[in-house]
């Protein structure tokens, strides 16, 4: 009582400012960022023109162009609109088919932003699955996690990728979305047993802090605590990893593409794009700079957003 | 020590049968085979198709195959390619290891060459623009992929500024060994520059390096003595994963360089479908990659005595 008493007569304690949650501060950190903030807007601006593609007045991607405009003409190759021969209507001018640059880099956007968007959430649902109950319940399934991943990290991924690619080109499965469902999946094969493993130490962690031994004192379900104590304290460190796993499927699928076992032709992706560009890299080398271009300047933005992201969610590192 | 190595060197054998059990089915679980022709091409008579498969052990039951295979691989023979008849893939993936080995550790010695001091420059110069610099840079590295990299050295340094072969031909020249070298070390580079980094702040902040300091050592010695040392083990560590970097990194640069290397094989194997040849390279990068883990991992309990105290 001695505190009360030392308090002068008529002072009300009150909260000088709002209280503030983790996201939040986490949040304001980010947007001090600046280099995080410009990836998130190129990420933003990149997505955007991809999934409107269809809606905007391009060329179609996959359709001869050149002989439309230029009947009779020589060569199928139009430079780039700044060139001598260019043609204001093809900004970028046509690759060796003819076909529209400009179209093939927008709509080899989707590609890539599928590619690096829906294996990463295939991986951390796995990863959460598996790496939660590895990380509460121990015993078998740890063990078995355990030397999966010792196996996996042995081995180059991309590698066992291509592998698999091949192996499985003949199956209906890779018909689905030109073969993008069988690159999904191998991508992810192999992907969630890093994440699994990742989320399994957060868990082994968490399982000895105060307040999960007070929640399981109070008969909380080990359901009930994975749920609502386990995975929002895990989080942090998941997002940051799905960010940066973003890029690496990225630079693997362009890779993928680049060899000529990724995505089927005709469909447009950056990495193909380089492929058919680069036999003619002495007359023509914007085919191939522009598309890798293009996979720079993604990769680059979400491993920036991904440095932002960490820093801001890791307050330790800050101070 | 000696158990700890014996346990590593016993671990390489399930890691190995993992790697080739798996790649063994899924190359057999592939509808077609390596005798396939092309839609336009004429196909293969079936007589000569079944004497082509009782050659290659093709008309026995998988299982059997896997055994005749692996019974082979571990006296060192990897069979005969199917593809380019009469040779074997063991000596023709021994052909290509100088070509690849050597790229590989150009790349590697360049990497630590520059990545290092960068790590280090950047630490001692913490928070300063040497330091922001140096990240900057580093995150760039680590970013792009290696592959648009070598793309932008050839456009610059081969198309346009002429210095360099765009398809080299003769890799007795040193000059087409540069770019492919760089292309391949960049990405590792930057990753040990902000390792380096990290590790040598870590270090700073210790109780040891205070101590030095009050006893009165110049800052030098103390950086070269106490810091450096101390924060070259995780350095150390991380060249196991960056071997298996390099290894992936070189099948993408020696497709973009052309370098007659194990990783252009194997890629022209895939397309093939020359199921001795990918099963012969896969075996031998998982080789490659496991006896680097396994060599770092040995010398990393020499270097750091406390490993040993707590094994």
């Amino acid at each position: 009582m001695a505190v009360t008493a030392a308090a002068p007569k008529g002072v009300v304690f009150e909260n000088t400012r709002k209280p503030r949650s983790l996201w939040r501060d986490a949040l304001r950190r980010l947007m001090r960022n600046k280099m995080a903030v410009a990836s998130a807007i190129v990420i933003i601006l990149i997505a955007l023109m991809a999934a409107f593609a269809s809606f905007l007045p391009l060329h179609p991607p996959v359709d001869y162009q050149s002989r439309a405009t230029d009947p009779g003409g020589g060569g199928t190759r139009l430079p780039p609109s700044w060139q001598d021969g260019g043609n204001s209507k093809f900004l970028l001018g046509t690759d060796a088919s003819g076909r529209d640059v400009l179209s093939r880099i927008i709509f080899g956007a989707q590609v890539s932003l599928m590619v690096g968007f829906i294996p990463v959430a295939i991986v951390v649902a796995i990863g959460l699955i598996v790496g939660m109950t590895a990380g509460f319940m121990g015993g078998r399934v740890d063990m078995l996690l355990m030397r999966l991943t010792d196996v996996v990290y042995a081995f180059p991924d991309l590698l066992f990728i291509i592998i698999m690619l091949s192996a499985l080109r003949g199956t209906p499965m890779a018909n689905i979305l030109d073969g993008l469902l069988l690159i999904f999946v191998s991508l992810s094969v192999i992907g969630w047993v890093g994440m699994a493993r990742l989320i399994r130490g957060q868990v082994l962690s968490l399982k000895e802090k105060e307040f999960i031994e007070a929640a399981r004192s109070i008969g909380m379900s080990n359901r009930r605590i994975m749920v609502s104590h386990v995975l929002p304290n895990s989080l942090a460190p998941i997002i940051v990893a799905a960010t940066f796993g973003v890029p690496g499927f990225i630079i693997s699928e362009a890779i993928l593409s680049y060899i000529g076992i990724g995505v089927r032709p005709p469909r447009p992706t950056w990495g193909g794009m380089v492929q058919d560009g680069y036999s003619n890299i002495n007359a023509a080398p914007h085919l191939v700079w522009i598309p890798a271009a293009c996979i720079a300047i993604l990769t680059l933005a979400f491993t920036f957003l991904g440095d932002g992201l960490r820093d801001a969610l890791d307050p330790r590192m800050n101070d | 020590m000696t158990p700890y190595i014996i346990r590593r060197v016993l671990w390489l054998v399930p890691v190995l049968l993992v790697v080739s059990v798996v790649t063994f089915s899924l190359m057999h679980m592939a509808p077609g085979g390596p005798w396939d022709r092309d839609s336009d091409q004429k196909p293969l008579p079936a007589h000569i198709i079944a004497r082509l498969n009782k050659q290659f052990n093709l008309d026995k039951p998988i299982h059997e195959q896997y055994l005749l295979y692996m019974w082979g691989a571990v006296r060192g023979d990897l069979g005969p390619s199917y593809t380019q008849p009469g040779k074997n893939v063991g000596e023709l993936i021994l052909d290509r290891i100088p070509y690849s080995g050597r790229l590989g550790l150009q790349a590697l010695l360049l990497a630590v060459l520059i990545g290092i001091p960068l790590g280090v420059i950047a630490a001692l110069r913490q928070n300063t623009w040497v330091d922001y610099i140096a990240l900057f840079l580093s995150t760039i590295g680590s970013a792009v992929p290696s592959f648009v990299l070598g793309i932008y050295l050839i456009i610059v340094f081969a198309v346009a500024l002429n210095l360099f072969p765009v398809a080299a031909s003769d890799w007795g020249d040193w000059r087409a060994w540069v770019l492919p070298t760089i292309a391949l070390s960049v990405g590792p580079a930057a990753y040990m520059a902000r390792l380096t980094r990290s590790s040598i702040l870590e270090i700073l902040r210790q109780d040891y390096v205070r101590t030095a300091r009050a006893k009165g050592l110049r800052e030098n010695v103390v950086v070269v003595r106490h810091v450096l040392k101390n924060a070259m083990i995780p350095v150390w560590t991380v060249l196991g994963p960056i071997t298996a970097g390099l290894v992936t990194g070189s099948f993408v640069i020696e497709q973009v360089f052309s370098v007659p290397g194990v990783g252009r094989f194997f890629v022209s194997a895939i397309s093939q479908r020359d199921y001795s040849m990918i099963m012969g390279t896969t075996l031998f990068y998982a080789l490659v990659i496991a006896l680097g883990n396994l060599i770092i991992d040995v010398t990393y309990g020499l270097f750091d005595p406390r490993i040993k105290v707590s094994k």
